[in-house]
């Protein structure tokens, strides 16, 4: 335990449930982005999975939406110490998405719009862990909050769940992404507050 | 985009308050003793750990709003929000001679580095001028030749942190100017009647986005979304602004 901070009592409105460690619960949904949200028109939309082989698997947003989608509800967790509990998505699970890709390599860079990266093992991606969601609360996914699609790793700190992802591509080597390099953690588990390099 | 050295690992420490400093009647700076302090760069901010009797705890991220001169202290600056369970604890209870935890410096991203040479735009709504003023600071003390300019949006005259400074400052440091824009109340004989930021003030007390300026943009989400949004609008290149959104709506 800390230190004690002389008078500070706390306010805990919420009686929140389990909430991993340093996070507070919030009914907002906060932002966080490094620079200008774009604006990605659907037409000019695709998403791309390239493997260490250099294969490409894309789809644009008419074939990415005609496939199986699902209703997703679950709680996430912001490095900035937010997190908001059942929150619910619709979007396309990556197992659907790499059904038909062939790769050896364990990890994965995801890009964005605009050059964003984060890194992520592929075994964080696949069995049910891991969508690219195109709707929020029923509706489609606004700018602000990486629409018209993102990543989403729920069990994951969010900046993971990338905004604006525009492809996955694999890698051999696990390699720090854009907020990694600027000292976030590598892996990122709320549960172990992994938030930052060396946590 | 370039890959940097991975920092080492951040634990938490124990800063004593030295000094606190009331900026507005609402705002206030700790100045804290932090022992080993490794330095920041203007931009970066700490995450501060308060512990309750019972074991409770609540973290949050603060920005610093002191440089760094290579020792001395470490100074944030906090704006109370009415219904907030951190802020009104370090703005109205935390006295001189308080220990608190703190861990940082955090984030490479939203950081000025002196050795770039473009001119400087610098946006900040509220308590989003404090990292915005660790550049500004930075800049003077190393006399640095890039031209910054800064337009700071506050409620009332009364709202606006390190007013004195800021004045002093674009007296003093060559090539630093200041706008303030007024959304609730004007000063008497103020220009303009208050209003939000807009396309008009951008354009006018920003730089031309030919001259590719470094632009950082800091406050409450929704103002960071909405200057983010004219500065892209007006053409510049979303890679030269960087942004942090302290949050609320
Ligand atoms: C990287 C970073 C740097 C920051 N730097 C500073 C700083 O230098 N100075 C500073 O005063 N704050 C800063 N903040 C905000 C700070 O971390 C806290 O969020 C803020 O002090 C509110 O905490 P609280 O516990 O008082 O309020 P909470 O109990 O967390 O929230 C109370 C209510 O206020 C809303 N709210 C939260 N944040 C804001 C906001 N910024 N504006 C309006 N409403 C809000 C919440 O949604 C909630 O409804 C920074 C945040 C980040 C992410």
């Amino acid at each position: 335990m800390g230190i004690i901070s002389r008078g500070f009592g706390g306010r805990r409105r919420d009686s929140a449930p389990d909430l991993p460690p340093g996070q507070y619960l919030t009914h907002d949904f906060p932002v966080l982005s490094a620079g200008p949200t774009p604006r990605i028109p659907l037409d000019r939309w695709s998403f791309t999975i390239t493997t260490e082989a250099g294969q490409k698997h894309t789809w644009d947003w008419a074939r990415f939406t005609a496939l199986p989608s699902e209703e997703i509800t679950r709680d996430i967790h912001c490095v900035t110490k937010w997190s908001k509990l059942g929150t619910t998505w619709k979007g396309v699970s990556l197992d659907t998405l790499f059904a038909d890709v062939e790769t050896a390599a364990d990890y994965v860079m995801a890009h964005s719009k605009g050059g964003y990266t984060t890194n992520v093992p592929l075994e964080d991606l696949l069995d049910g862990q891991a969508w690219i969601a195109y709707e929020f609360d029923g509706e489609p996914l606004d700018p602000e909050h990486g629409g018209p699609a993102r990543l989403l790793i729920p069990h994951l700190y969010f900046w993971k769940s990338a905004k604006w992802v525009n492809g996955l591509e694999m890698m051999h080597e696990d390699e720090p992404g854009f907020w990694e390099a600027a000292g976030y953690h590598m892996y990122g588990d709320p549960w172990h507050e992994q938030r930052y390099q060396g946590d | 985009m370039a890959r940097t050295a991975l920092p080492g690992r951040l634990t938490w420490q124990a800063a004593t308050v030295t000094a606190v400093r009331q900026e507005t009647p609402s705002a206030r700076t700790l100045v804290l003793d932090v022992p080993g302090w490794p330095g920041h760069l203007p931009g970066q901010h700490l995450d501060l750990r308060l512990t309750a009797e019972d074991g409770y705890s609540a973290q949050r991220s603060y920005s610093i709003a002191s440089d760094w001169p290579g020792d001395g202290p470490v100074e944030i600056t906090i704006q109370r929000l009415e219904d907030g369970e951190v802020s009104p604890y370090l703005t109205d209870v935390v006295e001189t001679g308080d220990k608190i935890e703190l861990r940082g410096p955090i984030g490479g991203w939203f950081v000025w580095r002196p050795a770039q040479p473009a001119p400087v735009l610098l946006v900040a709504g509220g308590s989003g001028v404090v990292p915005l003023m660790s550049m500004i600071r930075e800049r003077g003390r190393l006399r640095a030749r890039q031209p910054f300019r800064v337009i700071y949006s506050v409620r009332t005259p009364e709202d606006a942190c390190f007013a004195d400074e800021l004045k002093r400052r674009v007296r003093d440091d060559a090539g630093l100017d200041v706008h303030f824009v007024y959304t609730r109340s004007a000063p008497d004989g103020w220009p303009a009647p208050p209003k939000r930021i807009d396309v008009a003030t951008i354009n006018s007390h920003g730089w031309p986005p030919d001259f590719a300026p470094d632009v950082f943009v800091c406050g409450p989400t929704s103002f960071v979304e909405t200057v983010a949004d004219i500065l892209v609008a007006l053409g510049h290149d979303p890679k030269k602004i960087r942004t942090e959104r302290f949050g609320g709506k």
